[in-house]
């Protein structure tokens, strides 16, 4: 019954899990590297993460999942809650041994809170949907910051580069310091070394804002301030669909 | 973009802003040889007002000059008020630039009627033909169809536009009469048949032939304003429930009326807008649309009115106390959805969950079932708790009282005036022990 310890990543821990088969181990607990505290008296295992055992383990999983859960382990993963490694484990472990679908089993815990977490990741992938305020630079460049919650902003390429198929785009994660860039043709990750933009806000700075961008800041600001109704004054409404975190990257929210 | 443009921005959103329909949903039109935008099938609210109503479209009027003079509207031709119109590329190059700094989801384009309906629809259409031919724009378009314009004009903006609307805004021809005398009923039910008819001819043709050029894919919604006119809540509802059925329709909106004309005699004189009774309405509406009420469900004729103190499935339960409890183990779906405090999501999983054991109270409560409401009417594989013989007036008083105390203060004491009293409590069972 040891510790098993892996570097952070989806792979790791999909690794780990196929150490445990392999090696008939049953794990006390699945620690990222990162948020492992020393014990002094229990056994510990440091997994390095290998692809092909990842990828293994992947496959069956996606084999014996029914196509709407497809993405349910690696989203519910992305939370990076506390446990949500065990909750896995015990999932993975029920849907390999099972010889019937069990992802509908709702009065099981780890399955109930499973599809709960996942529902909050989706969310807030729809939120980065929502909240993106692209600023266009002098070059033509579409630029946005975000700081989603969770590190889900690989699940919003295909819908922005659907939409906005005829602008180059960089949506940037400032939190997590990387950014998707679309030039006309694919997309790609990237990291700025020399960020032209406020690190607080993700406010471009004036010098490469194309001319047009401030006037139509402005329209905006003035559209969303018009199309209020007064009397019908509702404040929390508001903030329960628009949390506050998104706000100082809203043109229309921000101060001036 | 200049001053002028700002300015008419300005006087042309605040005059829109009536209209409550802002949904983007309903169809996924893709984005085509490398034009700009697409439509999601979900709808995407892009921001919040301070009133707590979403943004996702551009909702804006072309012009807020009218020649009519219809009572309960802001733009009659009687007020006193800034008058502006926007020229068909200002209203492009606007929608076109927050398009593209994801602002918006879609264009939402009305108009006052200028010259007759006609002159009003066409240049509607030639906004929407701009958009999508020119600009190869193929995100959201909502279009109003004016009531009393030509069917060719209605048919042309169908073909570019995702949903088309015409507002009823009062819901009996009499009471149309009277508040907007130079409208007619029939101006207003004709096109929104049509539309009806023509997406029903689509969908045979599609079948046919691939090519068929699509019509509304998004369908049609109406708008209806309450509190201006005496109609009661049944009537409204038992008319939304045609729409749904006879003309198709996807959304029937509800205004609570605003007292934005109070010197007009013929409107009530209200302090505030009836939220309440609003939202009782779309609470009825949801119950018609994904619970499988019908309308003389909801309301029957003894009761024309919707009880503001409960909510409407609540209501419903309490009148139909024959109906409960409901085993939540055994009971179909319909039966589970029936049940106040369980939702659409909590009754699937439900139903997905009892198939792998039984479920009881704490299973639900896990699930998100409401059980504060849910446990006067539901046995769940357990001695139930809170079941018991109730006098539907009783329990009615009873989950009202139960959901004041939520919200009360440890200090709050003071009796108003009007206050409830608490219903009679039964005295606790008594029980002796030996010693």
């Amino acid at each position: 019954m040891p510790y098993m310890i892996y570097d952070n990543s989806f792979e790791g821990f999909l690794t780990t899990v196929f150490e445990c088969y392999a090696q008939k181990i049953v794990p006390i607990d699945i620690c990222r590297e990162r948020d492992f505290q020393e014990v002094l008296f229990a056994e510990k295992m440091n997994i390095p993460s290998d692809e092909q055992k990842a990828d293994r383990v992947w496959k069956a999983l996606r084999m014996k999942l029914h196509t709407r859960n497809n993405e349910l382990p690696f989203l519910a993963f992305l939370s990076e809650e506390d446990g949500i490694e065990m909750k896995l484990y015990r999932f993975m472990k029920r849907v390999f041994e099972s010889s019937y679908s069990i992802e509908t089993d709702f009065g099981d815990r780890d399955v109930l809170d499973l599809k709960k977490i996942e529902r909050q990741v989706m969310r807030e992938t729809m939120r980065i949907l929502q909240f993106v305020r692209f600023q266009k630079t002098k070059d033509g460049l579409f630029f946005s910051p975000i700081e989603p919650r969770y590190n889900v902003l690989p699940f919003t390429i295909k819908h922005f580069k659907n939409r906005f198929a005829d602008q180059p785009w960089l949506i940037y994660d400032i939190k997590r310091d990387y950014g998707i860039y679309y030039n006309l043709k694919k997309t790609e990750e990237v990291v700025l070394t020399e960020k032209g933009f406020d690190g607080r806000n993700g406010k471009i700075k004036s010098e490469i804002l194309e001319e047009s961008e401030t006037t139509y800041q402005v329209l905006w600001k003035n559209y969303f301030d018009n199309i209020n109704i007064k009397e019908r004054k509702n404040l929390k409404l508001q903030r329960q669909h628009m949390p506050q975190r998104f706000w100082k990257f809203l043109p229309e929210k921000a101060p001036v | 973009m200049n001053e002028k443009v700002q300015e008419k921005l300005k006087i042309l959103a605040d005059a829109a802003k009536y209209d409550v329909s802002c949904a983007s949903s309903g169809n996924n039109r893709s984005n085509v040889n490398g034009g700009i935008g697409n439509a999601v099938a979900c709808g995407i609210c892009h921001s919040f007002t301070d009133d707590g109503r979403c943004i996702s479209l551009l909702k804006i009027l072309m012009t807020n000059h009218c020649i009519y003079d219809c009572a309960y509207c802001i733009n009659r031709k009687s007020n006193d008020r800034p008058r502006a119109t926007f020229t068909v590329q200002e209203i492009v190059d606007l929608t076109i630039g927050f398009y593209r700094r994801n602002y918006i989801e879609g264009l939402f384009l009305s108009s006052g009627v200028i010259k007759n309906p006609d002159y009003t629809m066409e240049r509607l259409m030639l906004v929407t033909k701009k958009l999508r031919k020119e600009k190869r724009y193929n995100g959201y378009i909502h279009l109003k169809a004016i009531p009393g314009a030509s069917p060719e004009l209605i048919r042309a903006a169908g073909l570019y536009a995702d949903r088309l609307s015409v507002n009823i805004e009062i819901p009996t021809e009499q009471q149309l009469k009277h508040l907007a005398p130079e409208k007619d009923y029939k101006g207003v039910i004709q096109p929104m048949n049509q539309i009806a008819e023509g997406i029903q001819v689509y969908k045979e043709e599609r079948k046919k032939f691939r090519r068929t050029p699509v019509f509304t894919p998004a369908g049609q919604s109406t708008q209806l304003i309450v509190g201006a006119s005496p109609e009661s809540d049944r009537q409204i509802l038992l008319l939304s429930s045609n729409f749904y059925h006879e003309q198709q329709l996807k959304r029937v909106y509800f205004s609570g009326y605003l007292p934005v004309n109070d010197y007009d005699k013929r409107l009530p004189a209200l302090k505030a807008p009836p939220l309440v009774r609003e939202n009782r309405l779309y609470q009825s509406d949801w119950l018609m649309r994904f619970y499988h009420y019908r309308a003389d469900e909801i309301l029957t004729p003894e009761q024309p009115f919707l009880d503001l103190d409960i909510d409407p499935k609540l209501a419903y339960a309490i009148r139909n106390l024959h109906l409960f409890p409901v085993d939540i183990n055994k009971a179909d779906y319909e039966m589970i959805l029936r049940v106040p405090g369980i939702g659409v999501q909590s009754a699937k999983m439900i139903v997905d969950a009892r198939r792998f054991r039984k479920l009881n109270t704490y299973h639900l409560k896990k699930i998100g079932v409401v059980l504060k409401r849910a446990q006067y009417f539901i046995t769940a594989n357990e001695l139930p708790s809170a079941l018991r013989h109730w006098e539907p007036e009783r329990l009615r008083s009873h989950i009202i009282y139960e959901s004041h105390t939520k919200n009360r203060k440890p200090g709050d004491t003071q009796l108003s005036l009007f206050a409830f009293t608490p219903p009679h409590q039964t005295p606790a069972l008594q029980v002796h022990y030996k010693n």
